[in-house]
């Protein structure tokens, strides 16, 4: 188990104060220059002895991600953008860190900043998130009246860092529409290549990381990379927030370590599952665009980007929807079609025009009112937008339609099985459930 | 995608306030030169927010000129993201998250809540105070389901507190943003389960991870435990508990301890292995007589935490519990033979007893040392470098 002195993100309850004066006796900030001194290819070094992988949902290692920065060259600045467009259904850790332990992103900036050549760092916070630009713009002005950052700080590097808000478009969670959206176009995903890190913001080298894997930055680096590679499991190290909602007694956001068994993560911090273990029906394991996998398969599941993998789900945000037996498991699987139908930014014909026909089909489905070869039918579909789409929002919407599918075809079978031997002829008029 | 046009009837114009005009100025300032459109999204939010909390064309317009954008490409941003509302709405403006994991928790009843309260979705009410939209996913899932009303979530909603919330918002008194039900945060209901270590906010930490360097630095000490194995054994010099820090100060270089030092010096060690003979020596059966008083059930029902014996994990525990050991004092109580006893009547995990003196580990830990106290003392026992 996680000893609380393993713990990154200490304020994360938010029961302490978020302003520096607490940060700075919590650690944060504590001998910055110090590992910014050890230089530039030692940080990147520690970050890659860690092993950390990216915790915005696709898990690249963090360390090489900074290493692809080339060489700085005369006219073209570097930038440091932070992802904090965090709106991928069942996670809300990005939250918690910015108004609670700003300190620790900002630090983790300003080292990202140092070891990418890049002297301005750009958070781009969701629209939503009101209070928390609020909180971090609050933090982040402390830091610049405390020197820490600025023009000329006590760190003897010069390092500005702005905060950005959007307007809510979950397709900003994505690094190039992120991109676009901070130049003030509308975000729509840039093919890549070129990718980020050659032409990025203002067709400048560009490194796009998440709020997570930044703000864990300053504490990797004091404690080392062995220290956090030591926790977890090979190749999936060290710790990870957990957001655990749905059918739990007690939802929370935590602080665990990777490759924790889901029994003892929904015990240990949620209270079990309500009604009891018997009456677990589904879970969505890392956000909404994972596959949902099947009660028998999260007994003795563990916690981590591999294992979730291989049972063709994936880690992702490790936003964790449990659902128990009152689930109804199609209606759950179309909210999230509709959803991807909703935030498809309409740029790739497969994704805009497939979205909503996945949609409208699963909504059927979810009544009943369908046929059973449209299931396979629908699986075609899915594959066909799949892998089609500049961006992978093509791939999230159909990912969750493919869990649904593979684990519950017996559950939409019996739905249609159930409206055919109730309904009339009437029934079977043309669909009016297309209309937006 | 979303279909989103503007209002019908529009004002005649638009004009930012001075104050506005100040801010967007700044805003401004903080996109480099030549790259203000940058700043498209920021002032139309302020638009909007000067605007009754709804963004009408002239503001598109008036906003494509101070940022020298065309028109069109600030229609298209102001289009395109959902947050701009385009027609005029409630002066609180409830946007309620309908996703799965709000839903799960019970959305729709307060959906149900809202057309009961306010009427339809986009409708004002007629005293202009209400209005309600179904919005995507609000990043709030574990305080779900939620609201945001204007700039403010209020989380851990149900039915009642929900439709008073309303009432209580139209009726212009004060209510409490955030979780309904109490909550910090997102922080588990009915009490923390994890953070509970004090030490981790009373500044005893700070600086404490240096000393990774100062024995990388220092010579001759190639044995700096930072090589691979859990950091529940290696982190400790930089993430212990203020009452074992003196002792991680001592780490850097045997003969600088500290006197309190003296205090585990003071014990004696009588188990230092012979060398090479530790393991064999368990091939060798050992009769019962050596059995060691075992127990049933721990007393007063509780046990001691034997993973913090060095060596010792979740597995070894489970199967130290087995056998009827709970307790450091039991451990620290076993002659040699005993320890060789119960080495063999483990499942797996044989000699282990014996390589890392159980016996010892809990002596230092019943007299109240910590896990690395208790790792220290075998170490020095084996007479490796501490």
């Amino acid at each position: 188990m996680l000893h609380d002195r393993d713990r990154i993100f200490t304020n994360l309850n938010g029961r302490r104060g978020a302003d520096l004066e607490s940060a700075l006796k919590r650690g944060a900030w504590d001998g910055t220059k110090f590992l910014l001194e050890k230089g530039k290819d030692w940080i990147i070094a520690e970050m890659k002895a860690s092993g950390l992988r990216g915790r915005g949902g696709a898990g690249f290692p963090t360390g090489l991600k900074w290493s692809f920065m080339p060489k700085p060259q005369e006219g073209r600045p570097h930038y440091l953008v932070v992802n904090a467009d965090e709106s991928e259904p069942g996670t809300c850790k990005d939250r918690e860190i910015m108004r609670n332990d700003p300190h620790l992103l900002i630090e983790g900036c300003l080292i990202a900043s140092f070891a990418m050549h890049a002297n301005a760092c750009y958070v781009y916070i969701r629209g939503e998130y009101v209070r928390e630009k609020e909180a971090l713009q609050r933090a982040v002005d402390e830091a610049y009246a405390a020197n820490l950052v600025g023009k000329d700080n006590v760190h003897g590097y010069p390092f500005d860092i702005y905060v950005h808000h959007g307007a809510g478009a979950y397709i900003c969670g994505e690094e190039t529409a992120l991109l676009e959206s901070l130049e003030g176009k509308k975000g729509m995903p840039r093919l890549k290549p070129p990718f980020p890190a050659n032409m990025g913001l203002y067709g400048s080298p560009t490194t796009v990381n998440n709020v997570e894997s930044i703000a864990v930055a300053g504490e990797i680096l004091r404690r080392g990379g062995d220290w956090f590679a030591g926790l977890g499991k090979p190749n999936n190290t060290g710790t990870k927030l957990f957001s655990i909602s749905g059918h739990v007694e007690r939802p929370c956001n935590v602080e665990e370590e990777m490759g924790i068994s889901f029994r003892e993560l929904v015990e240990k911090h949620c209270g079990g599952i309500r009604g009891g273990w018997d009456n677990l029906y589904a879970i969505i394991p890392g956000g909404s665009s994972v596959p949902v996998l099947p009660e028998h398969q999260c007994q003795d599941l563990s916690m981590d980007f591999d294992t979730l993998r291989n049972l063709r789900s994936g880690l992702g945000t490790a936003a964790v929807i449990v659902m128990d037996k009152s689930t109804d498991i199609i209606r759950a699987i179309a909210r999230i079609s509709y959803f991807y139908k909703h935030e498809s930014c309409g740029q790739c014909t497969p994704c805009r025009e497939g979205t909503g026909w996945m949609w409208r089909v699963v909504e059927r489905m979810a009544e009943g009112r369908a046929e059973k070869r449209e299931i396979d039918m629908l699986l075609d579909v899915t594959t066909q937008v799949e892998g089609h789409t500049i961006c992978a929002l093509g791939d999230a919407a159909a990912w969750p339609v493919q869990g649904l599918i593979r684990h519950y075809r017996h559950e939409i079978e019996k739905r249609i099985d159930d409206y055919t031997a109730r309904s009339t002829p009437a029934d079977y008029a043309p669909p009016a459930v297309a209309a937006e | 995608m979303s279909v989103r046009r503007l209002a019908a009837e529009q004002p005649a114009d638009f004009a930012f306030t001075q104050d506005n005009l100040q801010w967007a100025e700044r805003q401004i300032a903080k996109y480099p030169e030549g790259r203000q459109a940058s700043a498209v999204i920021p002032l139309l939010w302020k638009a909007q927010e000067q605007h009754h909390g709804w963004l009408p064309e002239p503001a598109i317009r008036r906003i494509a000129e101070m940022l020298g954008m065309p028109v069109i490409r600030v229609m298209e941003v102001a289009t395109f993201y959902t947050m701009f509302n385009l027609e005029p709405v409630g002066e609180h403006f409830v946007q309620l998250c309908g996703t799965t994991p709000c839903a799960l928790r019970g959305a729709n009843a307060l959906k149900d809540v809202c057309r009961k309260v306010i009427g339809d979705q986009r409708h004002v009410t007629s005293d202009g105070k209400l209005s309600w939209l179904e919005v995507e996913c609000l990043g709030a899932c574990a305080n779900a389901p939620m609201v945001q009303i204007n700039y403010d979530y209020y989380e851990d909603l149900d039915p009642e507190n929900f439709e008073k919330l309303l009432e209580d918002l139209r009726a212009g008194r004060a209510v409490q943003t955030g979780s309904q039900t109490g909550r910090s945060c997102s922080a588990p209901a009915g009490g923390d389960t994890s953070l509970s270590d004090e030490t981790l906010y009373d500044g005893s930490r700070v600086g404490q991870w240096r000393k990774r360097f100062d024995e990388q630095s220092a010579p001759g000490d190639a044995t700096a435990p930072d090589a691979g194995g859990k950091p529940a054994d290696n982190s400790r010099p930089e993430a212990k508990t203020a009452a074992d820090s003196k002792d991680s100060e001592a780490k850097p270089a045997a003969a600088e301890r500290p006197a309190d030092r003296t205090r585990r010096e003071g014990v004696s060690f009588p188990y230092a292995p012979t060398s090479g003979g530790a393991d064999k020596s368990v091939d060798a059966p050992v009769s019962d007589a050596h059995k060691p008083e075992l127990l049933t059930a721990p007393r007063g029902g509780k046990g001691d935490d034997l993973k913090q014996i060095w060596g010792v994990g979740p597995k070894l525990e489970a199967m130290l519990h087995s056998l009827g050991v709970f307790h450091f004092d039991q451990i620290a109580s076993w002659s040699d033979e005993q320890l060789a006893w119960v080495d063999q009547h483990m499942e797996s995990f044989k000699g282990r007893a014996k390589r890392e003196m159980w016996n010892l580990q809990g002596k230092v830990l019943a007299d109240g040392g910590t896990e690395q106290d208790a790792e220290d003392a075998v170490r020095k026992a084996r007479g490796e470098a501490v």
